[in-house]
């Protein structure tokens, strides 16, 4: 796909989100914008997937380790055609398959229930174990929160993922500073991120998570590193594309109104 | 006097028996191979082993990725780091995919003997019942440990087994058939049913023979699975025999006491005597001198029969 093509799928993944939690009346539109560039390059350039085979043995998989941010997901998901664009907008209600936070076994294409920040990144340790034992070339991904990695399972992980060479690993921290109770620096620091996973002996880089060319050329170049597992630090903007939510920790939980739904609608040039 | 062996050597035999039987059997630990007997499976299938470290969240949230993925995990530790420490990886992570992960979990109750309070764990059967499909086992010999293990192995999704660190006396037979989820009707009697679980069997058995002496008939249940839990035969016991004693070496909050009085009080209440860890932490001691000090012996358990009699 080119750039361009690229650029529209991640604004029309934006609008799904803010369509999908206003509709909800809840959820969590910040870490969810800011993640959609990311889940752009990921489903739509990068991972072996086949919305038409969701279990095909020998695919990529994804873990929404920031489960919190699955609007993103499910809209990148629906837009990739595992699911009817249509079911969006029953985010959250009862009986939907779109649960508050991702369950695998309602949803084609969520291959782990998460929720519970931490665990993700330990799952992948397995699943990248697993793939190793039966020689399968799938790779694993995870996106995590930089406030996420506050868990220290996380490190429990990291440790692990070193120890057992696991280059069929790619973590990425969506970096964009803010937690619920504000800047990561002023809850808990955080960074640098890059050189905590590195001292833990992981390939470890920065790269601008708004720039999907620049987040494909990372995820491309980490399929390459030999016997480590790679992690990319994603530079983004809490609540990217609309306006008011932008770098706003208060935008991390809570829907839009219907006032503020119209301007963050017009914000990303999409239609009511 | 029966042969004796403790239940996490049972796990450690059967584990290479299960390694030639499945090839996508994975064991994890979390660097204590050499007391749970995973490194017996380690010594035969170096290649299916994995060893995640000092780390019991990544330990079952790593077997849940592996489980997951086809393979059959038996993933061990401590039972208090387990059930206690990486509670809630295991709730999510396991017990909300259904992952196919056995969690076997050594060094239960107080017989953990000298090391004390800290690894002495009375609430892993209280936390384990609490999560939506989990299988929860707790095996009384050797013998059964092994006939458990098999099954839950070849079962699909989450179990919790639950194993000892001290040698316990043999009181099942190979050609004893026992099966998940229901109750093993190990003695007939009518004045009084003694319900119990794990080692607590064996003493269950000795507190039958000691109350035959005062004409007390007592019938005797090896309830190894305390979830799903047999309702039926605890309902016939409360009927047939119209008081009931629980035994187990574990809390008596939230553990067998509390499964059988869940059963008991909506169907056919009768009186549910408890015998197990009273809400105390424990000490360090041989695991004999523990089990007369906070009163999970025969001797208790007849002394609890005679209470809910009179």
């Amino acid at each position: 796909m080119t750039n361009e093509e690229l650029k529209k799928i991640a604004n029309d993944i934006r609008i799904d989100i803010v369509k999908s939690i206003h509709a909800a009346g809840s959820g969590h539109p910040g870490g969810s914008l800011s993640s959609a560039d990311i889940l752009t390059a990921l489903y739509f350039e990068v991972m072996n997937i086949d919305p038409e085979n969701p279990e095909m043995k020998e695919r990529d998989k994804f873990i929404l380790s920031k489960g919190h941010a699955n609007p993103a997901l499910y809209a990148a998901l629906a837009e990739r055609g595992f699911f009817p664009k249509e079911e969006l907008i029953t985010l959250r209600k009862p009986g939907t398959k779109l649960q508050g936070h991702p369950n695998m076994h309602y949803v084609p294409g969520v291959e782990m229930s998460t929720g519970s920040l931490g665990q993700g990144l330990s799952v992948a340790v397995g699943m990248a174990l697993a793939n190793k034992m039966d020689n399968n070339p799938g790779r694993i991904y995870t996106l995590h929160g930089d406030g996420e990695i506050q868990e220290g399972m996380i490190w429990e992980a990291a440790m692990a993922a070193v120890h057992y060479k696991l280059d069929n690993l790619t973590a990425i921290v969506d970096w964009n500073g803010l937690q619920i109770d504000g800047k990561n620096d002023d809850v808990m620091k955080v960074a640098p991120i890059a050189d905590k996973f590195a001292g833990f002996g992981w390939n470890a880089f920065e790269c601008d998570g708004h720039d999907i060319e620049d987040i494909v050329i990372a995820l491309k170049q980490a399929a390459n590193v030999k016997d480590r597992p790679t992690v990319i630090i994603a530079k983004t903007v809490k609540g990217k594309g609309v306006s008011f939510m932008e770098n706003e920790a208060g935008w991390h939980g809570k829907a839009p109104d219907d006032e503020q739904f119209e301007k963050a609608i017009k914000d990303l040039g999409g239609e009511m | 006097m029966a042969d004796k062996m403790a239940t996490r050597e049972a796990y450690g035999k059967a584990l290479c028996e299960l390694g030639a039987k499945y090839d996508n059997l994975v064991v994890m630990d979390a660097d204590l191979s050499g007391s749970t007997k995973t490194g017996e499976f380690k010594k035969v299938y170096p290649e299916r082993f994995i060893n995640m470290g000092i780390a019991e969240q990544d330990l079952y949230g790593a077997a849940a990725g592996l489980a997951l993925s086809g393979k059959i995990v038996c993933a061990s530790t401590f039972a208090m780091f387990a059930a206690g420490r990486a509670f809630e990886i295991i709730r999510n992570s396991i017990g909300y995919t259904g992952a196919n992960v056995k969690i076997c979990a050594t060094h239960a109750g107080i017989t953990v003997g000298e090391d004390g309070a800290s690894h002495q764990t009375f609430e892993d059967i209280a936390l384990m019942r609490t999560i939506p499909g989990m299988t929860v086992i707790n095996p009384s010999d050797g013998v059964s440990a092994a006939k458990l293990i098999a099954q839950a192995v070849a079962m699909e999704g989450p179990a919790y087994i639950r194993l000892g660190r001290a040698s316990v006396p043999i009181t099942y037979s190979e050609s004893d058939e026992l099966e998940i989820g229901k109750g093993n009707l190990v003695r007939e009697g009518k004045d009084v049913t003694i319900i119990a679980t794990g080692i607590m069997v064996n003493e269950a058995i000795i507190a039958a023979d000691m109350l035959s002496s005062e004409n007390i008939d007592a019938r005797v249940i090896d309830i190894h699975t305390i979830k799903p839990i047999d309702k039926d035969i605890i309902i016939k016991a409360a009927e047939e025999t119209g008081a009931i004693v629980t035994a187990e070496e574990h809390s008596v909050i939230g553990g067998l006491g509390s499964a059988v009085s869940e059963v008991t009080s909506s169907c056919c209440p009768v009186k549910v005597g408890m015998v197990g860890q009273l809400d105390t932490f424990g000490e360090s001691g041989s695991p004999e001198e523990l089990k007369k000090k906070y009163h999970m012996t025969a001797d208790d358990i007849v002394l609890k029969v005679r209470e809910v009699l009179k």
